[in-house]
């Protein structure tokens, strides 16, 4: 069964006149169809670029390497016209602010009817109605009303619901969402993940989830990668993530975060040092530097990811359970 | 109380016409560290300036030590600001960026200390850096240079160095990397045991907050609708707000597969585990929150009746004062005494 | 600063329009104030000998003379030292009380701002030239009179720039840090607000030295500026229009030193935008 996303030694390098940075130092991974990945990593982790490369969304001084395939079909270094009939069509989007990725001055109705018309060749009146339709599927109220409205008069939740609504809307293999809950309060973040995850279910799609955040990617993920550096450190499934971390770094970061329930604490468990920004990378493992398992190897040699098809890991001590 | 440090009492703050923050009363004891959750129109940042006289609120008073800092003259109101300080959200935004970090920690010296001579201040300087987990050689260096996290840090240098009684801490962990946040909180707390300060911590994030405060005030729509001693409100929560806040946290289940819901099933969460708010009633409580029309906070009765599934006829029309319905634990609820029974509240 | 005035410096030493504008800047004002050394002739005495003479290398007066029989070359140097020269001090005297005026405008906000511009507005709309005359007439020519009349130039369009900058910066988190660290008014105006608004301010005053030098050569041009026997570039542009049938020479020095010099000081102005502007904000 062909992946519907199979990511290959994707490297991705920013170019500056001091010399080049590198954002994505090897990354491969693959989604199954239907399958929920979460992508989890701190900022420099390159988990956003991986995907902006996927999309042709990169910045101008990106170089990038590797290769990305989209159902069998590689997506790198491809025109504009090809790329655009897959992307926001079979391959869509959902960006960490509603409020900068829908365009102010289109009604949402337009804004959604475009999507259809531009991919599917649709008539604007047909457009519309559908559009509305899928309002009413993720739970917009009045969405009639809402065609006419503009960006700027939702609210970050509802913002957030058209943006899903305009992902779904040429029922696509793949949705990727980059940060979809960061941007919103609490609450509004439970009933985006809740959307998330019926939308799912109806409509059978492969979902990347991308968050800092481990806590929002386990009420939905499947599967979850972790990242650090610019290269995948762990990739299992969900339950033995969280249940048996096997890389360190995941390890300190599921100790970081605090607890609601627990006891009180006197001290939060926190990671000395600092994730290290892109291109600041000195030793073989990026993680060294903060590792309390180091040794001399992992500052000499690189890590390769290894393992099972349910657990891998790129570090040369593993935690065991 | 004789600690009282700080006295905020019938607060009005309004945008325009637009009013966000509506009554608000409490005091703050030194050495005491206070959380303020809330959402995004819930006015806890506004209320951080609002102390601060960083704007002009349209009513009421803020005694700190005594004297309102509300209707004081500027020159009594820059005195006082020593010994009230704040750490803003966005730590490169908070750092002037043509200031080196020295002279970013220095200046409250220069302004407060004239008479310090420059190599006594530069000790000073050098001293909090050290304190904050920082090298004195960065003196010379600019924001630019530094990480989110390392800046946060020399913004809390900046605030602690002429030690003030009052540290208000405006979301200040929200834009750092997790695994940085503990350090941050963790240095909080250090500086905080070590001066005996009180802190006013405000943030969304209520995890953070659990651990950092002794009590907790919850804000919702300008209004303050919960006050508790902060593991009575972790552990039992009365005010509907409070408890949808709580339970829309997501966590991670021992067990956590795919299907994994926001709220752990049963174990040590708050005893009200199942969603409260359902989808769609959320999904409608999103239409009154948002569009925040002035019109609608004016009306009579409780702002968070649209989205509370125990709202009663009494609801729409009488506002709810926020009263003492246990020791130190204050609520602003209508059916705030019937928490006692929890089943009576599954309509 | 450092860090930043360092990496300006890079950018425009990258640029090579503005490094050779420069250079030819400093060849000119070089050879300005040097000038009196190099030619064996006043720009004042008059050589009745040669009146109204060519151009040449074999005769003493390399630029030729004018009617009167001075030294072009000496007299045109002269003359452009004296238009750097108001130039320059026009402009400093612009910055600083386009500056001042402008922060306090922005910083203060609220009515006092509100009157500020009103200000700045109703002295906008005077027609300068007018202005000048009538001043004139009330104090006489003078030097000091130019100086006033040029200073009024610049500085109006300044305190707008500035005003508008400060207006932006006012916002930024880092000026409320400043305010609840307890500093007043004018500290945050002297310390966090110019510093932050220098960049666009300095590009602007670069391309202010161009503009006035060219209104005090307009000023000179109509007889309201330097008197005789002073010169700046605009009276000797003004004698040459004059002479241009018979002796063409007399217009075309000055002239091209006056475009030269406004050409350079431009690209200077443009190539340091490029260069401050991309790190700014």
């Amino acid at each position: 069964m062909t992946p519907t996303l199979s990511v290959e030694r994707l490297r991705v390098r920013f170019s500056h006149r001091t010399g080049s940075i590198e954002a994505v130092d090897g990354v491969s991974l693959q989604v199954a169809p239907s399958e929920c990945v979460g992508i989890v990593g701190e900022s420099g982790s390159g988990k956003t670029q991986v995907f902006m490369a996927a999309m042709g969304l990169l910045a101008g001084n990106a170089q990038v390497s590797g290769s990305v395939r989209f159902e069998g079909d590689e997506l790198l270094a491809v025109d504009a016209p090809t790329l655009n009939r897959v992307r926001g069509s079979r391959l869509t989007m959902i960006f960490q602010d509603p409020m900068t990725s829908l365009t102010p001055h289109l009604t949402i109705g337009t804004q959604l009817a475009e999507v259809m018309v531009a991919h599917l060749a649709m008539p604007w009146r047909d457009a519309r109605s559908l559009a509305g339709r899928m309002l009413e599927r993720v739970h917009v109220p009045e969405p009639k009303r809402r065609l006419g409205q503009y960006p700027h008069e939702l609210s970050g939740g509802m913002r957030q619901r058209v943006m899903i609504a305009m992902s779904l809307l040429c029922e696509p293999s793949l949705v990727i969402a980059d940060e979809p809950t960061t941007a919103l309060d609490v609450t509004i973040q439970a009933q985006i993940i809740e959307l998330l995850r019926a939308v799912r279910s109806e409509f059978g799609m492969a979902l990347v989830l991308i968050s800092h955040d481990l806590a929002v990617v386990a009420g939905l993920a499947d599967r979850i990668l972790v990242m650090y550096a610019g290269r995948v450190v762990e990739n299992a499934i969900a339950g033995e993530l969280f249940g048996h971390p096997r890389h360190p770094y995941t390890a300190e970061l599921l100790k970081c975060i605090p607890d609601i329930n627990g006891a009180r604490l006197a001290r939060l468990p926190t990671l000395a040092g600092q994730p290290p920004r892109p291109g600041e990378v000195r030793e073989a493992c990026p993680f060294a530097p903060r590792c309390p398992r180091a040794a001399d190897r992992c500052r000499i040699e690189r890590p390769e990811l290894t393992g099972s098809s349910t657990s891998q890991v790129a570090c040369h001590f593993p935690l065991t359970s | 109380m004789t600690n009282t440090l700080l006295s905020v009492r019938d607060l009005h703050v309004d945008f325009g016409a637009h009013a966000v923050i509506r009554g608000v009363n409490f005091d703050l004891s030194a050495g005491e560290t206070v959380g303020l959750v809330g959402e995004s129109g819930s006015g806890k940042s506004t209320l951080a300036r609002a102390i601060l006289r960083l704007l002009q609120p349209a009513q009421g008073s803020v005694e700190f030590l005594g004297l309102d800092l509300l209707k004081c003259p500027q020159a009594e109101l820059r005195a006082q600001r020593r010994g009230l300080q704040v750490v803003f959200q966005d730590p490169l935004a908070s750092l002037d960026p043509r200031m080196t970090v020295g002279e970013t920690i220095a200046e409250p010296l220069k302004i407060f200390e004239p008479g310090l001579n420059a190599g006594a201040r530069l000790r000073q300087v050098n001293a909090m850096l050290e304190r904050v987990g920082l090298s004195p050689d960065m003196t010379g260096r600019y924001p630019h240079e530094f990480s989110g996290g390392q800046c946060q840090r020399i913004g809390i240098a900046r605030a602690m160095i002429l030690s003030p009684k009052l540290l208000i801490c405006d979301e200040i962990v929200s834009s750092l990397d997790m695994s940085i946040q503990g350090q941050i909180v963790n240095l909080l707390l250090d500086l905080q045991r070590a001066a005996g300060m009180a802190v006013l911590f405000i943030s969304h994030n209520l995890a953070v907050v659990r651990h950092l405060s002794h009590r907790v005030l919850v804000m919702y729509l300008g209004k303050l609708v919960e006050i508790a001693p902060c593991d009575a409100l972790f552990a039992s929560p009365i005010h509907p707000y409070t408890r949808a806040l709580l339970a829309a946290v997501p966590r991670i289940a021992p067990h956590a597969a795919g299907a994994a819901s926001p709220q752990a099933p049963g174990e040590l969460s708050p005893p009200q585990a199942p969603p409260e708010l359902a989808p769609a009633v959320l999904a409608s409580a999103e239409v009154a929150s948002a569009e925040v029309s002035p019109p609608r906070l004016m009306a009579s009765g409780c702002a968070f009746r649209d989205r509370c599934p125990h709202a009663l006829p009494v609801c729409e029309t009488s506002n709810p004062a926020l009263l003492e319905v246990a020791p130190g634990h204050w609520a602003a609820c209508h059916r705030s005494h019937e928490t006692l029974n929890p089943l009576s509240l599954r309509q | 600063m450092g860090a930043f005035a360092d990496e300006a410096a890079r950018r425009l030493r990258s640029n090579s329009a503005a490094v050779v504008a420069v250079i030819a800047l400093c060849a000119i004002m070089l050879l300005a104030w040097l000038g009196p050394w190099i030619s064996p002739h006043n720009s004042q005495t008059l050589d009745w000998l040669h009146i109204a003479a060519r151009p040449g290398m074999q005769s003493s007066h390399w630029f030729g003379t004018d009617r009167l029989g001075r030294d072009l070359f000496a007299r045109t140097l002269a003359g452009t030292r004296a238009s750097i020269a108001i130039g320059l001090a026009a402009s400093v005297i612009s910055l600083l009380v386009g500056v001042s005026y402008g922060a306090v405008a922005g910083y203060i906000g609220g009515r006092t701002d509100h009157l500020m511009m009103r200000l700045i507005e109703i002295l906008s709309g005077l027609p300068l030239i007018f202005f000048v005359i009538f001043l004139t007439v009330i104090f006489g020519r003078s030097d000091y009179l130019l100086f006033f009349a040029i200073g009024a130039v610049g500085w109006l369009t300044m305190a707008r720039i500035v005003r508008g900058q400060t207006l932006s910066i006012r916002q930024r988190e880092f000026i409320e840090a400043a305010i609840a660290s307890g500093a007043g008014a004018g500290r945050i105006i002297a310390r966090h607000v110019v510093p932050n608004v220098i960049g666009p301010v300095i590009v602007y005053a670069t391309l202010t030295v161009p503009q006035i030098i060219l209104f005090e050569s307009f000023l000179s041009f109509l007889g309201l500026g330097i008197q005789e026997p002073g010169a700046s570039l605009g009276t000797l542009i003004a004698e040459g229009a004059g002479e241009m049938e018979a002796a063409p020479w007399i217009l075309l020095v000055p002239g091209s030193f006056l475009a030269v010099l406004l050409l350079c000081l431009n690209i200077f102005g443009d190539g340091l935008r490029d260069a401050l502007d991309v790190k700014d904000g």
